[in-house]
């Protein structure tokens, strides 16, 4: 990836041209907003992820309000709720006007430590005891929606980061030997690659997971299911990379470079990888995303974060019963993250390849 | 071209050996088995357990038992299933047809969608057509196939359209041939559209990609210059070079449906072979899960077979050796 700068003299940087594309960077801006809530979700949700009440079960949003029932202005508050049940014995849940509990910033709170290194013991805001502030509802547990998905994407935004880089590399490197050596090389290597992709994902997901010990932590598990998640992604990638450079090795240029007594390893890299690098860029920003959606998936079904951790995907596993959805759609919100951040990670991606891209460019540049 | 067919269908074989081998040590050196759960069952006496694994030869060492399933595998016999008791093969037949209507539906769903979409909007490159398609790729592109699913199953729940799961009515026997048809289209239309949207996204984007691609090059110029029709050089010349890259795509994507097709079979409660892999892996049915591990590659190798084949039918600068 290095050396494609190069062309771009006139051009702005990659930074620039990123600001100047108004979607792509919606999307920048989306994707750090996410990173930095997940990162800092100690700080910025009111409660921690465990923080439970059973008597708020599915407790509709609490919203902030400037105005009582009165029609005066205060300090932004919020009223108490009264469950009680319907007809149907169903819980409703009801704004108790006589109860008001004012919005305070900075309050403090269990001491906690951001990703384990920079301690503190403040939420930037809360209600007092008593009363809860549910900013997008409750779960069936009672606890704080908006809290869990800031937790819940520390697991679900860094599980794609950290299994894209291990899986692309593998599978550039391979799939660029393969292509290029041809014969016994290209043989045994994609011998190797078809063991990984004979079986479809999803089922040798399940069966790794099955490996997974039952008594693994949750960074354990974690951990696990990146790498599982990584094992089985490089392989595809890899084929197309070899597929691409079956017929790229037959360019002119290439001989060119052979003649001249390259070395296999320069060529490859220098010469035919980076050819491959549009269709690289569009997979990788392409199978982030992709990583995003198997661990949802996965913790969805009840196979990958388990319950009292919160990842967007078991967050979303409440919507399972589809009639809760009627009673309390907000529980679909973790879904609206999934697709929002796989969403942003598209657009960038097609920006990305759009710069890298300097035939394209060139085009746009005459029309 | 034949001998580099049997080649890799030789090649094949041990292949899937060494992959029933992993499954197989996977399977028992993690813990619990089958018959565990069952010795905890007050109902079910020693002896019954005993029988079984004598019948199945559990008491025999691992090797043993291997070489014993490998060896049966020439008489195309796959093992015992541990939960139905009949021969595996009995248990996958049915399931494996259901995953693959799915997938096929999924499949021409895709491609026929997916790839004039993607001529569509390189042809009309940077116009309004052009954005809502990739407007909509991405939106399809985003959306998590369950999420989708839920969604839909939920839009049914409220106006009674479509079924909310499985894959027959309970009347289903009782329908004339073309009712069955419409009821299985019915269960189907759910699932299989989830299945496809994310893959009409991205083959729309790709085929989009490749045909801009291949507009730029210089012989679409050459055969502008010598005359040809409009409609020739883009549908055949440039059409044709277009799909090239696909093709490779469409054997690798043999197992990314039937992954695909597996979570939502879970989701939705189709009787298909991921649905089955899952339960089977649960309550360790070793054998079970050995030979749907090796039907799921016996499925991906063909389709990927069938895609080097075509691709070297299609572009004659690759070569097998």
């Amino acid at each position: 990836m290095n050396n494609t700068p190069k062309t771009t003299n006139k051009q702005p940087g990659l930074w620039g041209y990123l600001r100047r594309n108004r979607l792509a960077w919606t999307g920048v801006v989306i994707l750090g907003l996410l990173y930095f809530c997940a990162v800092c979700a100690d700080f910025v949700s009111p409660y921690s992820y465990l923080d439970e009440n059973r008597d708020y079960s599915f407790c509709p949003p609490t919203p902030i309000r400037l105005v009582d029932s009165d029609g005066r202005w205060q300090r932004p508050f919020v009223y108490g709720m009264t469950m009680g049940f319907d007809r149907d014995y169903r819980r409703v849940y009801e704004i108790d006007a006589s109860r008001k509990y004012p919005l305070r910033f900075l309050v403090k709170a269990e001491p906690y430590k951001i990703m384990g290194l920079i301690p503190g013991s403040r939420r930037l805001f809360g209600v007092e005891e008593p009363g809860r502030l549910y900013l997008w509802g409750a779960d069936s547990r009672g606890r704080d929606l908006f809290s869990r998905i800031l937790y819940g994407g520390r697991v679900s935004l860094f599980i794609g980061l950290i299994g894209v880089a291990i899986s692309f590399t593998i599978g550039l490197i391979i799939g660029g030997i393969a292509g290029y050596f041809g014969g016994k090389t290209d043989e045994i290597l994609m011998r190797m690659c078809e063991m990984f992709m004979m079986v479809p994902g999803f089922y040798l997901l399940l069966a790794l997971r099955a490996v997974v010990p039952p008594e693994f932590n949750s960074v354990q598990v974690f951990v696990s299911i990146v790498v599982i998640l990584a094992f089985i992604g490089w392989a595809g990638l890899a084929r197309i990379i070899r597929g691409m450079c079956l017929s790229l090795r037959e360019r002119e240029y290439v001989m060119a470079a052979k003649a001249m007594g390259v070395s296999d390893f320069q060529i490859i890299l220098r010469h035919i990888l980076p050819h491959t690098l549009s269709y690289s860029i569009v997979a990788i920003m392409l199978s982030i995303p992709s990583y995003i959606i198997m661990e949802s998936a996965l913790s969805f079904l009840g196979l990958g974060i388990q319950d009292p951790f919160a990842s967007w995907g078991n967050l979303l596993s409440e919507a399972m019963g589809i009639v809760q959805i009627k009673f309390a759609p907000w529980i679909l919100l973790p879904g609206l993250f999934i697709f929002l951040s796989v969403m942003s990670f598209n657009v960038i991606g097609d920006t990305l390849r759009d710069y890298l891209d300097p035939r394209l460019k060139a085009e746009n540049r005459n029309m | 071209m034949i001998g580099y067919i049997v080649k890799r269908l030789i090649v094949v074989i041990p292949l899937l050996l060494v992959m029933a081998l992993f499954t197989f040590i996977f399977m028992q050196k993690t813990a619990g088995s089958f018959y565990d759960s069952l010795r905890m069952d007050p109902l079910i006496s020693q002896q019954t357990i005993d029988y079984y694994e004598n019948l199945y030869h559990l008491d025999r060492p691992l090797s043993v038992q291997f070489l014993h399933w490998v060896a049966n595998l020439f008489r195309l016999e796959f093992g015992y299933s541990f939960y139905y008791n009949i021969p595996v093969i009995h248990v996958i037949k049915g399931r494996l047809w259901n995953t693959f209507i799915l997938s096929l539906a999924s499949l021409i769903l895709t491609w026929s969608v997916a790839l004039p979409l993607g001529v569509w909007a390189a042809l009309r490159r940077n116009r309004l057509i052009d954005r809502l398609i990739q407007l909509l790729s991405y939106i399809g592109l985003s959306t998590p196939s369950f999420l989708l699913a839920i969604l839909l199953m939920y839009g049914a729940s409220q106006t009674g359209w479509l079924p909310l799961g499985g894959m027959r009515s309970a009347h289903y026997e009782e329908l004339s041939i073309l009712g069955q048809w419409w009821d299985l289209l019915k269960h189907m239309a759910i699932p299989a559209v989830c299945l496809s949207v994310y893959s009409i996204g991205s083959l729309q984007r790709l085929m989009r990609g490749n045909m801009l691609e291949t507009l730029r090059q210089q012989y679409l110029l050459t055969a502008r210059a010598k005359g040809l029709p409009e409609n020739r050089v883009i549908y055949v010349h440039a059409l044709r070079n277009a799909v090239n890259p696909l093709i490779t795509i469409l054997g690798y994507s043999f197992s990314s449906l039937l992954s695909g097709a597996a979570l939502l079979e879970i989701i939705y409660g189709w009787p298909g072979l991921g649905n089955l892999m899952l339960t089977a892996v649960r309550s360790k049915d070793v054998y079970l899960v050995m030979a749907s591990f090796m039907m799921s590659g016996i499925l991906f190798l063909i389709g990927n077979l069938l895609a080097d084949i075509l691709l070297a039918k299609c572009d004659p600068r690759i070569r097998y050796e």
